[in-house]
């Protein structure tokens, strides 16, 4: 069915690319990337028709502990930074670059997801639980599936980097690789939006 | 058989199990699909006889809307969606030229989904627990307050099934969009592969939503969640929304396929080319778009006030033409032709006005101020089952019978289909033509008795008599199935004089499809070499080995792990007599073992790479390599 | 078969049966101005949709007659590509038939969204039950249930909204419905007519178990009567007089404990549905005819009467002791 031989002498740049099962698996990512899209879109219109159904819990504008969030936000932005340096590492071939700078990345999603854990925590700790209100259970639901987005990843490109060590870099790791990396940016760009409607307006009212 | 690398190939029970052809996957979605037709079938039966009188006492009221939601749920999600997938499956791929869908490994995922989570919503019946809230289960009355336990097999049984549907949605989406024969562009690609392509792109944009109101149900009614819950601050109109999002452009996942199968077996059975397919295709992607903005509609009457109404309504309205379109194309395509009447192609141009009539109560529909009288009423009732099983349902008849030589390599008993459609197209009519008057006349759905004195109980008697005949003429095919198997496998590879690809090779096909990728220069590719007197098509590349996926347990133990997770999550707060037992329930652990199961499936497939296998020339040279 | 024929049975048939169902109840016998308005907006779509239908059906019918492959027919017909000219007539044509509709319904959309004028519109709380319907008159203070009293000619705000599940409030002679939702609070405009008349209301949204039977009634009474009926309304509990009214009002507050969820005043709230006037009203339980046979069987069992229905049975009341406290709910007048 698909044609794992690359012609010619040199391998191109883009090996994710070389093959039509490697183009299959970019453009069906890109189509899941679509529908997951919808899927957050849909979390966030249910946050925001709920964010006022606070109760009894704290406000948005006292609970938000915005200065966590933004060094979170940071690290992540910057682990969406070194997925790309990981991405353009492969398309230099150079597979000892590719891993660090992927290592790199996971490190830092554990990083967020570590500095996540302990602001819930104290958001627990303050009287804003999951099934505090129609908001709290909101809150957790669109932030946490996010969380657990970044849970998967971090998961994901570890056992692809462990791939990579003991097959290297070829046109079947590539398109595992680059996937791999553009659903790490979506994440992240989901993140940017999080930051924004929830944390940022929220603190503002 | 010389390969590169050992190669798993496996016989009987195991072959399907593991199979990842979608040739077979199509049988397996035809069966499945079927299968679950006829629980859905015998559930409406059950509905029509209590309704066949007034005050009748054959059913409680508690398990008639069980039953109503059983019907609902089961017939789109588990017979209509599925048997749309075994046509995709089955037809699809040859019509484009290709040896297989994108991810042959994700088909046989998708459909061990559906089954599975077919499953989990129907063993409802053996927990004696089924979800009563109507298919579109609005919340308070599926939360956890006023909602029984059986809602728990409806959202798990849904999330499971529903995560199969977009991955397959996705897969066809790849396949179309990667994998067409070379020379054949989009505007070469037969109506139905089209149809195909833009319901995939509607399942991926809709199915999304419903997961989503899914899981917050199951959040309020498993976590204590409050989404729906108004005294903490929820909303019982968000779960509308969410739902409808996705039910609207569900209904266009249904017909649009539909409409592609119309478009062939019109096309063929008047041996005319398809009139204005560029119309056509601009027309189905029109409706498309369209579907998504319409949604609302189903909510006339919550009070969302008049502006919402009126656009929603003018909305709504402005379908009618691309569909219209549709319809008129369909009658210029015989004009002028030679038109045969098989069963195909009379259950395809009993299509044509049944599908009108449940198309104009659409437009009726779509006028909000009359909706106030309609919503929630027999007349709804009517439209959808015009729409559904006068539109979809016949379609599928229509495909059944057209495609069941390519699928089977025998051709279905003509003889009993022209009965099947004798008996069901009467019965449906009888059925459901006299529901718009007792709509009209103040009969709210989903009752489960009613007053006699009203004037309503004779075309209550007339509509269940229709039911029954529906359900002789679905007897009577199941016959014609079973009898046709035993029938020697000999059908030619083009029974109908056909003008796409799929007639080009044998019925059934070789396990690979095409020897050869075929050249294709111009629509109808098929047809354009007959046109010119050749009797194959102009092969596109050389004889060489062709590369085959290998099978793999994964998708269908990937399954399992999901229906264990799903009873695991509903029964952990639940009350055992068994300790042990309710201890493994009680701290999540079934739930998460089934999780496990399913998350080390995903470890599997990532770390353990299908290099598949190849067939070589010498066994393509011969005739007959195994399907 | 000649295909006009066909075509023009058709047309006549679904015409004819149109005419026929004037006088067949609910949606097709309007009498308030919001479902009459409702009907024609009803039968101006209907009859542009059988124009188009006429149209479709008549040339179906004639292509598949006429362009049947005859015996001995070979080779290929003429293969067409399309027609742009046909394309746009029939994108245009139903393009306009579908403005019509569209203008219309537009209008009435937000015609029937205003409230009533309120200085002269009775005004009605109605709160969904499963499953009964409450009503507040908040303007003479009456609490009552499963009757909705109102004068002839009237404008009505009708306020709704629910305790439990979604329910929808409909009454189809006098107007289409709208939801009763919990949370929320939606106003319904309708208008009686000139009728003193009885018509039947439905709940026309799935709420349980019974949800088929959750019938109420709309007792619209001459302005006079309907004015009597508030001063009855507001006027003070009955004296219970004749032995068995005596014996069933003691049965009604201490044996069987009635007033833990039923008012007998009109100014009380409670549980259940508040029993000031009930016997004048139409119907026991909803839907059953007010008659003692159905009464007695409604106190014994309510659920097998109405399945699903919250009220606890009182069949270990004694038949003479049953009698007695009809007798005191027939002083509830």
């Amino acid at each position: 069915m698909s044609d794992a031989h690359v012609q010619g002498n040199t391998l191109p740049r883009e090996l994710e690319k070389a093959t039509l099962e490697g183009r299959n698996k970019i453009l069906g990512f890109w189509l899941f990337l679509g529908a997951e899209t919808v899927l957050f879109g849909s979390l966030f219109a249910t946050f925001l028709a709920l964010r006022d159904s606070v109760m009894d819990g704290p406000a948005e504008s006292e609970l938000f502990k915005l200065s966590m969030v933004a060094v979170a936000t940071f690290i992540l932005l910057t682990s969406s930074l070194t997925s790309v340096m990981a991405i353009q590492a492969m398309h230099r071939h150079n597979l000892k670059s590719l891993m660090q700078w992927l290592i790199v990345t996971v490190v830092l999603g554990f990083a967020f997801l570590g500095l996540e854990i302990y602001e819930f925590k104290e958001y627990v700790h303050e009287g804003h639980g999951f099934t505090t209100s129609a908001f709290s259970s909101a809150f957790y639901t669109l932030v946490g599936f996010h969380g657990a987005h970044v849970v998967f990843g971090v998961v994901w490109i570890s056992i692809i980097i462990g791939q990579l060590r003991t097959r290297g870099l070829n046109v079947v790791t590539a398109p595992k690789v680059y996937v791999a990396g553009l659903y790490w940016h979506f994440v992240d760009l989901v993140w940017v939006f999080i930051f924004t409607v929830v944390y940022l307006m929220g603190k503002v009212g | 058989m010389a390969h590169a690398h050992a190669v798993k190939r496996y016989r009987g029970l195991m072959d399907w199990l593991t199979t990842v052809d979608h040739k077979k996957i199509g049988i397996l979605y035809l069966i499945g699909g079927g299968f679950f037709f006829l629980v859905g079938g015998i559930e409406a039966i059950l509905i029509r006889i209590q309704l066949a009188k007034p005050e009748l006492s054959f059913l409680p009221a508690h398990t008639f809307n069980e039953l109503i939601t059983m019907h609902g749920t089961t017939m789109i999600f588990f017979a209509a969606m599925p048997l749309i997938f075994a046509f995709m499956n089955a037809v699809v791929p040859l019509q484009i030229g290709a040896r297989d869908v994108a991810f042959p490994f994700v088909n046989a995922l998708s459909y061990w989904l559906f089954l599975f989570g077919g499953i989990v919503l129907n063993i409802s019946w053996f927990f004696s627990a089924v979800p009563a809230a109507g298919w579109t289960g609005y919340v308070p009355l599926s939360g956890p307050e006023y909602g029984t336990f059986g809602v728990n097999f409806y959202v798990m049984g849904l999330q499971v099934a529903g995560i199969g549907t977009l991955i397959g949605g996705i897969n066809f989406l790849v396949t179309i969009i990667n994998m067409r024969a070379p020379g054949m562009s989009f505007m070469r690609m037969p109506l139905f592969s089209w149809t195909a392509f833009l319901t995939s792109a509607l399942i991926l944009f809709a199915f999304p939503a419903i997961t989503v109101g899914l899981v917050l149900l199951m959040f309020d009614r498993l976590f204590g969640a409050n989404f729906f819950n108004i005294d903490l601050g929820g909303n019982v109109v968000l779960w509308q929304h969410l739902f409808w999002i996705f039910g609207h452009p569900e209904v266009y996942i249904l017909i649009l396929p539909a409409f592609g199968i119309i478009s062939e077996v019109i096309s063929t059975f008047s041996s005319k080319r398809l009139f204005g397919y560029s119309s056509m295709v601009f027309a189905t992607v029109l409706i498309g778009f369209l579907g998504f903005m319409v949604w609302a509609h189903h909510m006339f009457t919550v009070g969302m006030g008049a502006v919402a109404n009126a656009l929603f309504a003018v909305a709504t309205m402005l379908i009618a033409i691309p569909t219209g379109i549709k319809i008129f194309n369909w009658i210029f395509t015989m004009w002028g032709g030679h038109i045969r009447f098989t069963t195909a192609s009379l259950f395809a141009m009993g299509f044509i006005p049944t599908f009108v009539m449940g198309g104009v109560t659409g437009v009726m529909l779509g006028a909000a101020p009359a909706d106030y009288q309609f919503h929630d009423s027999y007349f709804v009732v009517a439209h959808f089952h015009y729409v559904i099983v006068g539109g979809l349902v016949l379609g599928l008849f229509a495909g059944a019978f057209y495609w069941w030589p390519k699928m089977f390599g025998r051709i279905l008993n003509e003889r009993m289909g022209i009965w099947t459609f004798v008996l069901f197209f009467t019965g449906f009519h009888l059925t459901f033509f006299i529901q718009h008057i007792l709509g009209l006349q103040g009969m709210p759905r989903r009752v489960f008795t009613y007053m006699g004195g009203q004037g309503w109980d004779t075309s209550n008697l007339v509509s269940t008599i229709g039911a029954i005949l529906m359900g002789l003429g679905t007897i009577l095919f199941l016959v014609n199935a079973i009898i046709t198997a035993s029938k020697p496998k000999n059908a030619p590879a083009d029974p109908w004089d056909g003008r796409t690809l799929e007639w080009a090779i044998s019925s059934p096909p070789p396990e690979y499809n095409f020897k050869q990728l075929p050249l294709v220069r111009g629509l109808d590719a098929l047809f354009v070499e007959k046109s010119e007197g050749h009797k194959a098509m102009t092969p596109a590349e050389p004889v060489g080995p062709i590369h085959m996926p290998s099978p793999s347990l994964i998708p269908i133990v990937f399954s399992v792990g999901l229906l264990i997770a799903s009873l695991g999550f509903m029964y952990a707060n639940q009350p055992f007599s068994n300790e042990f037992i309710a201890s493994l329930f009680k701290n999540h652990v079934i739930a998460i073992a089934g999780l496990a199961l399913t998350f080390g499936c995903m470890v599997v497939r990532s770390i353990k790479d299908d290099h598949g296998y190849h067939i070589e020339v010498e066994e393509l040279e011969k005739e007959g390599v195994h399907q | 078969m000649k295909r006009w024929n066909v075509a023009g049975r058709m047309a006549l048939l679904i015409a004819g049966i149109a005419l026929l169902l004037t006088g067949c109840g609910g949606a097709l016998d309007p009498e308030g101005s919001v479902a009459k308005d409702q009907l024609k907006l009803i039968n101006l779509s209907f009859f542009i949709m059988l124009t188009v239908m006429v149209v479709v059906f008549g040339l179906f019918f004639y292509v598949i007659i006429r362009f049947r492959k005859r015996k001995g027919q070979t080779g290929y017909p003429k293969q067409i590509e399309g027609s742009h000219k046909l394309e746009i007539i029939w994108t245009a044509i139903p393009f306009l038939l579908i403005m019509v509709i569209a203008v219309t319904t537009v209008m009435m959309t937000f015609e029937q969204d205003k409230p009533a004028d309120e200085s002269k519109a009775i005004k009605v709380q109605v709160i969904g039950h499963q499953f009964w319907w409450e009503f507040y008159y908040p303007d003479y203070d009456i609490r009552t249930a499963q009757d909705l009293v109102l004068p002839t000619g009237s404008w009505v705000n009708a306020e709704l909204t629910s305790s439990d599940v979604i329910h929808s409030f409909w009454i189809p002679q006098l107007a289409g419905k709208l939801d009763a939702n919990p949370g929320l609070k939606r106003n319904l405009a309708f208008q009686t007519s000139d009728q003193v008349k009885v018509y039947l209301g439905k709940c026309a949204e799935l709420c349980g178990d019974g949800h088929a039977l959750m019938d109420f009634k709309t007792v619209v009474k001459s302005p006079e009567d309907f004015n009597a009926w508030v001063e009855k309304m507001k006027a003070p509990a009955p004296e219970s007089t004749t032995a068995a009214e005596i014996a069933g009002q003691e049965i009604f507050s201490k044996t069987a404990q009635c007033l833990t969820c039923h008012a007998v005043t009109s100014d009380a709230p409670g549980k259940g549905p508040n029993l000031a006037g009930f016997a004048s009203r139409e119907t026991v339980g909803g839907f059953r005819p007010n008659n003692d046979e159905w009464l007695a069987k409604w106190i014994h069992n309510p659920e097998e009467v109405k399945p699903g229905a919250t009220m606890p049975g009182f069949d270990f009341l004694t038949d003479q002791e049953t009698d007695d406290l009809i007798a005191y709910l027939r002083t509830l007048k």
